[in-house]
């Protein structure tokens, strides 16, 4: 049976399925539920600065798209942090932790850029016995238009200062969450880390307009007749998140830096690849939103019978495994050759991967042979784009199958080339580097 | 719970069960079954559903359009290439056509319900009245078309559109051929023939003349002399004869005739039927008699088909609902004799049959099922005069590839035809293509336009 449990900068949780701080970790009621359900660890929805709440809108916060059969693939969202009173929030945190003292429990915090703020509010927080802290730079709505969230996360000086100020006032962890909606991940992170932090948290939401409601032409969610970006998560980003964490991950200035990934993870194989990819654990809302508290245990098993199966006996085991294996374009393989391969027994002759590739790509698949609608790949024309295993509906109908060293090439009509080599030293780069005398 | 009266009865039931038993068979899918239904659908490329499509509609496209929302769209997707697609929809065999192609039979076992789909987007459209189609200029042609069944009508809109003038005979009562009296009534509730009829005909350019019969009233002579161009959708308009003894006696009826007095039933209380029923034949006709016979109250329903269930016509959708009614299917019998019991139906002596050398022998066992009624349900013929010297072969009207018959200007389609299939659909397409045929052969006979210097 692998071992789950997970030890982030210090903050000890029995597995490493955290609920990001979002709508589901307002209150010690959700938080209670999301416990007994089963997760290891609870970013507490951000807290403000002391004095009146913030107010959010009494319409929808929500928007979605969906996919095959209305299934949820990405949510965008306009509520703002809670806007529950200072002191409950603390009061509710500091019952919950001693409740549940095996779990982790993480307190998000927003306040003005203004070290009199951080100063003032990092003694209250420390007080709940809480874990840890996470400084929400992330939030690209509403409070962005305050100076805070995503406007802090957009400039790396003001990451870097505050995060000094936090690890200057306070002995808990620093986990910096950073805002997806900038040029250049790794900005922000390396400057996270000049400031001293002990984490960075991954991605918080993308600025977005879900959908346009076209009878009244306004952006969905629609609020008495006007809309407004929100933050976009749930399946959808998924991909983009990925990339984020894994250019942190192999970045050599942040190299090492304890990652938490969050964006779009909705099974125990999202989470896996996160890990893979350099993330110490991971933080999970929209799926929680959609399915309730109970899909951590799926989760739970997903992943540590996957670990079982494959001889990995603990987090460490997988941990950043795939960051060495993630490069620039420029040192892949040219030399590398696969052709798509479709078996015959499992093709429901669609059609899908003859007309993709006829229409938009290499013309490289038939509909006919012999007068039969027949699908096969033709080796002279394929270029292995892998767009037909992309669309074809059944699963491992169509496979890239690698040529080995010495096939011949049907469509180049070269054998395959057994040695590396990259554009770095392609002859059609002009920048080609002169291979050593 | 009806009575159990021996002898060919009404009212067998309470009144709310003749409700219940003859309510819609496919109930209609709401949106919301519509869009996961939809969804299903892999969009193919060249789709075998399409193919195998007698009228070639653009399945894909219409699945397509409703999973977008836009039902109104979809449906003219449909009547582009059937404008009876409403009626398709209900009565299409489809476990045997577009839904037996369907790719998703392969990986589960489980087509897309194209059927229903059809039927959900056609619903919407019709109900909204919404007409795509509009008239092209008066061309001066007329045309006359005999039959306004499926082939008919099909042929009849398709002219309509194209600007010449139809008028259609027919000998019954009502428009609507098979669609009004020949279908099963839980497959076309709410007087929906009568309603797509309407529909077709609100292109507007189309009389029907109803109480016309071709050799009565009129002949294909009389047609030909007063109009541009003739289309015979006539039909089969007689019944096979069983030919044994006992043939005329009373409780021994063409199944045909009941299901068109049940689809002209509006209670269906009124319409009698036997306390034990036998149903002799293996096709459609076969099962939706014994289907309704046995929903009007029969006590016991028996299928007899002279060789197995792999060769019956009926589907194995329609075999399946027939059984799940509680008919009895028997194979392998075929009737010997009519046994009779003061003049009337009261049993009948079957002959086991077996094949030797793929030829169908009896095995000289015979056996009697006790039945007050009987219904020949073992196939159609054509049956027709008035048309003069066109050529038949095996029965039916020759025509080649476009519809073209023997005679000149005059073009055939749909069951009367050699080659029919004894398919709405089928017939949907030979009628429009005879449309097309006609409308290119008129503008083939046109002078041509000379230039303009």
């Amino acid at each position: 049976m692998a071992d789950l449990r997970n030890n982030f900068v210090g903050i000890k949780s029995p597995n490493p399925f955290w609920l990001a701080s979002a709508p589901p970790t307002d209150k010690a009621y959700n938080v209670e539920r999301a416990f007994k359900a089963g997760w290891g660890g609870v970013v507490w929805k951000t807290l403000g600065e002391e004095g009146p709440p913030v107010v959010n809108v009494n319409g929808p916060r929500y928007g979605a798209i969906w996919g095959a059969d209305r299934r949820l693939l990405g949510l965008n969202n306009i509520e703002l942090i809670t806007d529950r009173d200072l002191y409950v929030n603390l009061r509710e945190m500091k019952q919950v932790k001693m409740n549940w003292p095996d779990r982790a429990l993480i307190a998000s915090i927003m306040v003005p850029c203004e070290e009199e703020a951080w100063k003032s509010i990092l003694p209250l927080v420390e007080e709940t016995g809480a874990d840890g802290i996470e400084l929400n730079f992330g939030c690209p709505h509403g409070m962005s238009e305050r100076g805070m969230g995503a406007a802090v996360g957009q400039v790396p000086e003001y990451i870097e200062m505050v995060v000094r100020w936090c690890k200057q006032y306070t002995r808990m962890p620093v986990i910096t969450k950073l805002t997806p909606n900038i040029t250049d991940i790794r900005k922000p992170a390396r400057a996270a880390k000049a400031g001293g932090t002990d984490a960075v948290s991954l991605i918080n939401t993308i600025n977005s307009i879900v959908s346009v409601d076209l009878d009244n032409f306004a952006p969905n969610p629609t609020v008495g007749g006007k809309g407004t970006h929100g933050g976009y998560c749930g399946p959808a980003v998924k991909p983009i998140a990925l990339n984020m964490v894994a250019e942190i991950a192999r970045d050599p200035e942040t190299y090492g830096l304890p990652i938490s990934g969050i964006g779009g993870i909705t099974t125990w194989r999202d989470a896996a690849e996160f890990l893979v990819l350099g993330a110490g654990n991971v933080q999970v809302c929209t799926a929680a939103m959609t399915y309730g508290f109970k899909i951590v245990q799926e989760m739970i098993s997903g992943l540590s019978d996957w670990m079982d199966a494959k001889g990995h006996r603990n987090l460490d085991d997988i941990t950043g495994r795939a960051v060495p294996n993630v490069t620039d374009w420029q040192y892949l393989n040219l030399n590398y050759v696969a052709k798509a391969k479709i078996d015959q027994d499992s093709c429901i002759k669609c059609g899908r991967c003859h007309i993709a590739c006829e229409d938009t790509s290499h013309q490289a698949i038939t509909q006919f042979v012999n007068g039969v609608r027949h699908f096969e790949v033709m080796d002279d024309e394929c270029v292995g784009c892998n767009l037909c295993v992309s669309v074809c509906p059944v699963e491992n109908c169509i496979t890239m199958e690698e040529l080995p060293a010495g096939a011949m090439d049907q469509r180049t009509g070269k054998p395959v080339d057994p040695n590396y080599a990259n554009w770095t030293t392609h002859p059609n780069n002009p920048m080609a580097r002169q291979a050593a005398e | 719970m009806g009575t159990t009266q021996s002898g060919i009865l009404g009212g067998r039931l309470p009144l709310a069960d003749y409700e219940t038993n003859f309510s819609d068979l496919h109930p209609a899918l709401d949106r919301h079954e519509a869009l996961v239904a939809s969804d299903r659908c892999y969009f193919c490329h060249d789709a075998p559903c399409m193919t195998a499509c007698p009228t070639s509609i653009d399945i894909p496209l219409f699945i397509r359009q409703i999973s977008t929302g836009n039902p109104i769209g979809s449906a003219k997707t449909i009547f582009d290439q059937n404008i009876l697609g409403g009626m398709c929809a209900r009565v299409c065999p489809t476990e045997t056509l577009c839904e037996q192609a369907c790719v998703r039979n392969t990986a589960e076992e489980r087509p897309v319900e194209i059927g229903r789909l059809q039927r959900y987007a056609t619903d919407i459209a019709m109900k909204e009245n919404k007409q795509f189609y509009t008239r092209a200029a008066t061309s001066g042609r007329r045309v006359a078309v005999v039959g306004a069944g499926p082939a008919g009508l099909a042929c009849a809109h398709r002219l309509a559109v194209k600007g010449h003038e139809v008028v259609i005979y027919d000998a019954r009562e009502k428009s609507g051929g098979l669609n009004e009296y020949g279908i099963a009534a839980y497959k076309s509730v709410d007087d929906f023939a009568q309603s797509e009829v309407d529909y077709v005909l609100s292109i507007g350019g189309i009389e029907v003349r109803h109480g016309q019969a071709l050799g009565r009233d009129f002949s294909l002579g009389d047609l030909t002399e007063q109009y541009d161009a003739v289309f015979l959708g006539l039909g089969l308009a007689g019944v096979n004869a069983l030919r044994i003894e006992g043939e005329n006696a009373e409780g021994l009826d063409d199944a045909v005739d009941f299901i068109a007095a049940l689809r002209q039933s509006k209670t269906k209380a009124d319409i009698p039927v036997g306390r034990r029923v036998v149903v002799l034949g293996g096709g459609m006709t076969a099962i939706d008699a014994a289907v309704q016979a046995k929903l009007l109250g029969a006590e016991e329903v028996t299928i007899c088909y002279r060789r197995g269930k792999e060769h019956m016509n009926a589907s194995e959708f329609e075999q399946d609902l027939a059984t799940s009614k509680g008919v009895t299917i028997r194979h392998w019998l075929q009737p010997k004799r009519i046994a009779l019991k003061d003049g009337k139906v009261a049993g009948i002596e079957l002959e086991y049959t077996t094949l030797v050398d793929e030829k169908l022998t009896t095995t000289g066992e015979t056996g009697i099922i006790a039945a007050d009624q009987i219904f020949k349900a073992i196939g159609q013929t054509f049956e027709a005069s008035g048309l003069g010297s066109l050529a038949f072969e095996a029965g039916r009207i020759v025509t080649d590839a476009e519809g073209k018959t023997s005679a000149a200007n005059v073009w055939a389609g749909g069951d009367c035809v050699l080659g029919g299939e004894d398919l709405t659909v089928s017939a949907v397409a030979m009628g429009r293509d005879a449309a097309e045929a006609i409308n290119r052969a008129f503008a083939a006979a046109m002078p041509r336009a000379s230039a303009v210097a």
